[in-house]
């Protein structure tokens, strides 16, 4: 055996290795479903182009007219078929042509339908001659950064970031002492704290995968931008996973039981995902409770993560969230190191 | 200095004095004295719950005891822990490997603990599990996972070495190839303690045990001085039937005045005598009850066990616990 191969540090860590690799699903949960999860959010929530409406019109005249708009598709259609389309939902909004001027006909309980008679009213009324009052400017913002899936991500990873280092730690500790094998590893000569380092840096080796592969497709697929340093990135993962480690050795420090230990993580975990503004702003959350949840570590690591990739923040601008997330980790250690139970 | 050493290394394997331990109000061991030599096999028998697992834990120092002290080797847990976690090697009652680790990642994880020990391939070997080497634990027969159990005790090459009841919920077959293998440790010399509840175990195994119950010692000697202080090396058990009237004349001195009979108990209708001769001493048991006018319903011998020992020590049998 080689020098590596006899230190109980390595073999301790290899483990570790080999029980997560042997999990399949620990790897669907921890590595495939935030994948899954982003694809699903970036589907339902994509930015489309801005939406054409379909309307019609019963002379050439008035169709040239309303072509003259980008946001309007226009048929030229006679009355009664431009009345069976309006029944059928084909077209939004039917002009007619009358001896006095243009007649719409619309279900103006339908929002598209009301937009398509404001459009169609403006192109009738401009190609009439009239002019705008006021000189007004568009500036359309569609600039990535400021889409949901930008805002999602960095929470997706903040989330993931906690249950991988929760579970991770709190599952097969709990395992172990179940079993009967953490007794039977304090009974050897083991030295305490290898045990518990081994699961720290199998857990950070496992984060490089997780967060390389996550954010590597979020950049490659959704064009999610970095605009803070990578590095800092990276310290913000390492400091964040290792905050909810402490967390997850905390909740799995006394817990005898897989079920007991179960529910204490949920416990733990579900006021986070609701609080801590994964899927929209913590901000929305009532003033009263606002001081809890910022104290939040998930709060803490989601808000360091958005502002690092999409709002190009520094460390030194972050020192708030990561002084809370150091907080925990300390506290959350020290407790854990303190009433750890070893059978 | 020297008078320490020699005494290391010619003293005792295992020392308790006046060991005490509580949980709640439960008196677990009650004041208890033991010397274990070196290259000794030695078993601490009983039923369960007479102290046997927190006598042997408070040994390995998995748990304080309340009063008491303790020494191994010449060391004491306090101040040799770490040497004597080096020189020992355990196997606990109930410890379950992780299931998806294969017999050869688990042997090389506890092997990384030793400082000296033995190769993966020998202690592999010594628990004949060559052919489940690359198979994951979770695959093992029940005997073979307690044969792994054993290959992460050894593996450390211990001087002495604790096994808590290891062949409990092991079939005959299984049972019998794991008393192989103590077998072997025992020719190399190492000093073994074990704890079982099954008697038979004990005298096929041990040089000498000591039976507890109740948290205190009630007998310690050869397997082989214990059976032989019943006073007799056969058990004969029968039961009378008929003649309800005259079966309280039946009483322990008419049968121990049986030339022959050793001793007698009675539990539940079914008479013991301890006999040193079958073949001088049933006849006589069998005329003695005609000229009684009783009638055998049932009539067995066998070889006096530890089992008997224990009966005899305690009234009770083991397995009524």
């Amino acid at each position: 055996m080689s020098k590596l191969e006899r230190s109980s540090l390595y073999q301790l860590t290899m483990v570790r290795f080999r029980l997560f690799l042997r999990e399949p699903e620990a790897i669907f949960w921890i590595f495939v479903f935030p994948v899954l999860l982003a694809v699903g959010l970036g589907l339902a929530f994509r930015n489309r182009p801005p939406d054409v409406l379909q309307v019609g019109a019963t002379t050439a005249q008035l169709a040239s007219a309303l072509a003259a708009d980008k946001g309007l598709t226009t048929t030229t259609i006679s009355e009664p078929e431009g009345a069976h389309a309006l029944a059928a939902g084909k077209i939004l909004l039917l002009a007619i042509q009358t001896p006095d001027g243009v007649a719409y006909e619309y279900d103006d309980t339908n929002p598209d339908a009301r937009t398509a008679r404001m459009v169609v009213d403006r192109a009738v009324q401009t190609a009439a001659g009239r002019r705008e009052s006021v000189p007004v400017q568009n500036r359309l913002v569609r600039e990535t950064g400021s889409r949901y899936i930008d805002f999602v991500v960095p929470g997706l990873l903040g989330m993931n970031l906690m249950g991988s280092a929760i579970w991770g730690m709190g599952f097969s500790i709990v395992e172990s002492r179940q079993k009967k094998l953490l007794k039977r590893l304090v009974a050897s000569p083991m030295p305490r704290w290898q045990y518990l380092a081994s699961y720290l840096l199998a857990r950070l080796s496992m984060l490089v995968i997780e967060v390389v592969g996550f954010l590597g497709f979020a950049w490659l697929v959704f064009g999610v931008p970095f605009r803070g340093s990578l590095w800092q990135l990276g310290f913000l993962c390492v400091l964040t996973s290792l905050a909810f480690s402490a967390v997850g050795l905390l909740v799995a420090s006394r817990a005898k039981t897989m079920e007991a230990a179960s529910g204490l993580m949920n416990l733990v975990m579900l006021p986070m995902w609701i609080l801590s503004g994964v899927f929209f702003s913590a901000s929305r959350f009532p003033a009263v409770i606002q001081p809890v949840v910022r104290a939040l570590p998930l709060t803490a690591a989601i808000d360091a993560l958005r502002g690092n990739m999409l709002q190009g923040l520094n460390l030194w601008q972050l020192t708030t969230q990561m002084a809370i997330l150091l907080t925990w980790l300390v506290v959350a250690f020290t407790i854990s190191l303190r009433i750890f139970r070893w059978r | 200095m020297l008078a320490n050493a020699s005494t290391q290394e010619n003293g005792p394997s295992l020392l308790l004095r006046g060991l005490r331990k509580s949980f709640a109000d439960v008196v677990a061991v009650d004041g208890l004295d033991l010397e274990v030599k070196r290259g000794e096999c030695f078993g601490l028998l009983g039923p369960n719950g007479a102290g046997k697992t927190t006598t042997i834990e408070i040994c390995e120092g998995l748990t304080p005891p309340d009063a008491g002290t303790v020494e191994l080797l010449g060391l004491n847990w306090a101040t040799g822990g770490d040497q004597l976690r080096q020189r020992t090697g355990i196997q606990l009652q109930e410890t379950q490997f992780p299931d998806k680790l294969t017999v050869d990642e688990t042997l090389r994880l506890f092997r990384s603990f030793f400082r000296r020990g033995l190769s993966i391939d020998e202690s592999i070997r010594t628990a004949q599990l060559e052919e489940k080497r690359h198979a994951r634990v979770g695959t093992l027969s029940g005997g073979q996972k307690q044969r792994l159990a054993m290959a992460c005790a050894l593996v450390g090459d211990p001087e002495l070495l604790f096994l808590d009841e290891p062949t409990t919920g092991l079939d005959p077959q299984a049972r019998r190839n794991l008393w192989d293998l103590v077998d072997g440790l025992k020719q190399s010399g190492r000093t073994i303690i074990l704890t079982t509840h099954y008697m038979d175990e004990a005298e096929r195994l041990c040089d000498r045990v000591a039976i507890m119950d109740h948290g205190r010692l009630i007998a310690l000697d050869s397997p082989e001085q214990l059976i032989a202080s019943l006073g007799g090396e056969h058990i004969v058990e029968f039961s009378i039937s008929g003649n309800d009237g005259n079966r309280g004349l039946l009483d322990a001195a008419f049968l121990t005045g049986i030339t022959g009979v050793m001793s007698h108990r009675v539990d539940a209708g079914l008479h013991q005598l301890s006999v040193r001769q079958l073949h001088t001493t049933v006849p006589l048991i069998f005329a003695a009850l005609a000229a009684q006018g009783l009638h055998l319903s049932d009539f067995r011998t066998h070889s006096a066990t530890l089992e008997d020992v224990f009966v005899g020590l305690t009234g009770r049998n083991l397995r009524d616990e």
